[in-house]
């Protein structure tokens, strides 16, 4: 259960967001959705625990984000909050199983083969392990690290414009992938987008 | 999957930066540890081949040459002395122990050194096969000279007049090896050992048959007879003042002392070893400079993979440590590759070198060259220091939301 409350964020140029109440359930999918420049982003990023808000509280599970220390806050995401940004954001130097490993390991966790290769498996990229970034198509990028945020088992799913750069049927492939894993892993899931091809594929939205 | 995967992996990945930093530290590293081991190899063969000679009498002109010549077997004598003023000197009461050296000939390079017992007792030598010699044209060798000219027991030879070059041979006596020294590790190694009276034959039968027109000055010669240098070793410390002052003022000879001119010498080397030292220290500050600025141009792009590793719940001092690494890593390698180079460049010198009376090798280490790996270690981590710090500036959601 996460829930957020009264936050608002104040950039350094002065510019001022405020967000409404938001609770979100155990598996709950739900859509953010706003205009570009809306805060979409800032308050992903709040969510997931990469930026301090000004004002107000995230809860995920009864753990306060922002009055955990910076380490606690660190580890706490790596292990509770799978983040799927607009771009991949794999490591180049690192192919896809060391890319799914290293999210083990930062996260202090121990390493778990079998179920990394049946995530590749589950989403379709299962002979692609020992790939470099550099070789695949974006939309095998945007698999891999799907496949990545779900490494940890993580409680809360979050995707950034997950399909902007994706054609229809990758980004409806992406949509179908990330609702159907996040269910099958028991993680909640918060899609932010603008992108139309989206808003069939779930039901509850939070409009800013 | 840890930090040294990780690590490795993205060196792998920049591989010509890697490598040339890889080179940089290596020749630094390099030069260091040949100058390092070639002077301790000097200084030490040095030491251990005057360890027990307090002085030597030979005849007036440069001390160190005179060093050089009858304790190290180097250079050219400075001339000879009066036998009969050489053996007074010998029945001094200050004097523990003398040998007498009469040098003059070579056999290949080898010299031959005419001396009597005191010079085995002086080294401490003793014998492999055979046995000493006796007789006159009997002779011992030193291990290597054994080993290089591949003389046995009872074969013969010729000894060349003068001590390097074979194009004048005393054809009139052959040499006869009689027995082969243990190998001492010290100059003896490459000496032909024989006594006094077989040097005088040589070059009485050589005078007589070549130059008789100075027959008259040759008969003084033989008549009051010379050897080149004394090796003395004092009754009690204290003669370290009073005796060399006695012979260089009261006698036609002069008195050295191999502490002391080996130590000048030292100290001429010197100027030449500080400048390679310098020129190895400024390698070693290129390196550092290339890796620093490699790792600095790296973090733009490695912003992305580190803000990443962030989000996957990697702590900000995880992360320097991860970066503080991969320059220590870098510098590892090529102060390990350094010392290997230095030993294997040293051991090739040895090997090419033509005097065999200092010859370096590159087969033994020193414990102080782990003083080396410390000062790349030490180097790495100074470079990647600014480049680490930047993990601590990194706003992992900035970064990561703006596109690449």
């Amino acid at each position: 259960m996460i829930r957020v409350n009264s936050l608002a964020h104040v950039y350094d140029k002065g510019r001022r967001l405020k967000f409404p109440c938001w609770e979100i359930g155990d598996m709950e999918q739900w859509l953010l959705l706003g205009a570009s420049g809306s805060g979409k982003s800032t308050l992903l990023n709040i969510i997931s625990g990469l930026l301090k808000p000004s004002q107000g509280a995230v809860l995920i599970n009864g753990t306060d984000l922002y009055n955990l220390p910076v380490r606690g806050l660190d580890r706490f995401r790596g292990r509770h909050i799978g983040i799927i940004f607009q771009r991949p954001h794999l490591i180049r130097s690192l192919d896809v199983l060391d890319n799914l490993e290293l999210a083990a390991v930062m996260a202090g966790l121990p390493i778990d083969h079998e179920r990394n290769r049946s995530l590749l498996a589950d989403l379709g990229i299962g002979d692609l392990a020992k790939n470099y970034p550099d070789q695949l198509s974006q939309g095998q990028l945007q698999r891999v690290s799907v496949a990545r945020a779900l490494v940890n088992k993580p409680d809360l799913l979050i995707a950034d414009e997950p399909t902007s750069s994706l054609d229809d049927e990758n980004a409806n492939q992406v949509i179908k992938m990330l609702t159907t894993q996040a269910k099958d892993n028991g993680a909640a899931l918060i899609i932010a987008t603008h992108d139309a091809r989206v808003r069939d594929h779930l039901t509850k939205t939070y409009l800013l | 999957m840890n930090i040294l995967k990780i690590s490795s992996k993205n060196l792998v990945r920049n591989r010509l930066t890697t490598i040339l930093n890889i080179i940089l530290v290596a020749f630094g590293v390099g030069i260091l540890s040949v100058l390092f081991l070639a002077s301790t190899q000097i200084n030490n063969k040095l030491e251990n081949n005057a360890k027990d000679i307090d002085l030597v009498v030979g005849a007036k002109g440069s001390p160190l040459q005179l060093i050089l010549s009858s304790v190290y077997h180097i250079d050219n004598p400075t001339g000879n002395i009066p036998a009969k003023d050489a053996y007074q000197l010998m029945r001094n009461p200050m004097v523990k122990r003398a040998v007498p050296l009469a040098l003059g000939d070579n056999y290949s390079g080898y010299r031959i050194v005419g001396t009597d017992s005191s010079f085995t007792n002086l080294y401490g030598l003793s014998i492999q096969k055979g046995s000493y010699w006796h007789k006159d044209l009997e002779v011992t060798l030193g291990s290597n000279v054994a080993v290089t000219s591949g003389l046995k027991i009872g074969d013969s030879f010729f000894g060349a007049h003068g001590l390097t070059g074979s194009g004048d041979i005393h054809k009139k006596y052959a040499y006869q090896v009689m027995g082969i020294l243990k190998p001492q590790g010290n100059i003896t190694d490459n000496l032909i050992l024989t006594n006094i009276g077989s040097v005088y034959k040589m070059h009485e039968e050589k005078h007589t048959e070549n130059h008789k027109h100075t027959a008259a000055e040759e008969a003084k010669e033989i008549n009051d007879k010379q050897i080149t240098a004394l090796l003395i070793q004092y009754k009690s410390p204290m003669s370290v003042v009073v005796f060399p002052r006695m012979v260089n003022h009261s006698t036609n000879m002069q008195a050295a002392s191999p502490a002391m001119e080996s130590a000048r010498l030292f100290s001429l080397i010197g100027v030449g070893i500080d400048t390679l030292k310098w020129f190895a220290i400024f390698i070693m500050g290129v390196a550092a400079l290339s890796i620093f600025i490699s790792l600095y141009n790296a973090m733009k792009e490695r912003k992305y993979d580190l803000a990443i590793m962030r989000c996957l719940g990697a702590s900000k001092p995880k992360l320097f440590f991860l970066v503080m690494f991969e320059g220590v890593l870098v510098t590892f390698m090529g102060t390990c590759l350094g010392l290997l180079i230095g030993h294997a460049a040293l051991e090739v010198i040895g090997i090419y070198q033509e005097t065999s009376q200092a010859k370096l090798t590159g087969l033994t280490a020193f414990p102080q060259e782990i003083y080396l790996i410390w000062i790349g270690l030490f180097i790495g981590a100074l470079a990647s220091l600014i480049p680490a710090m930047q993990i601590y500036k990194v706003d992992i959601a900035a970064t990561l939301t703006k596109d690449r």
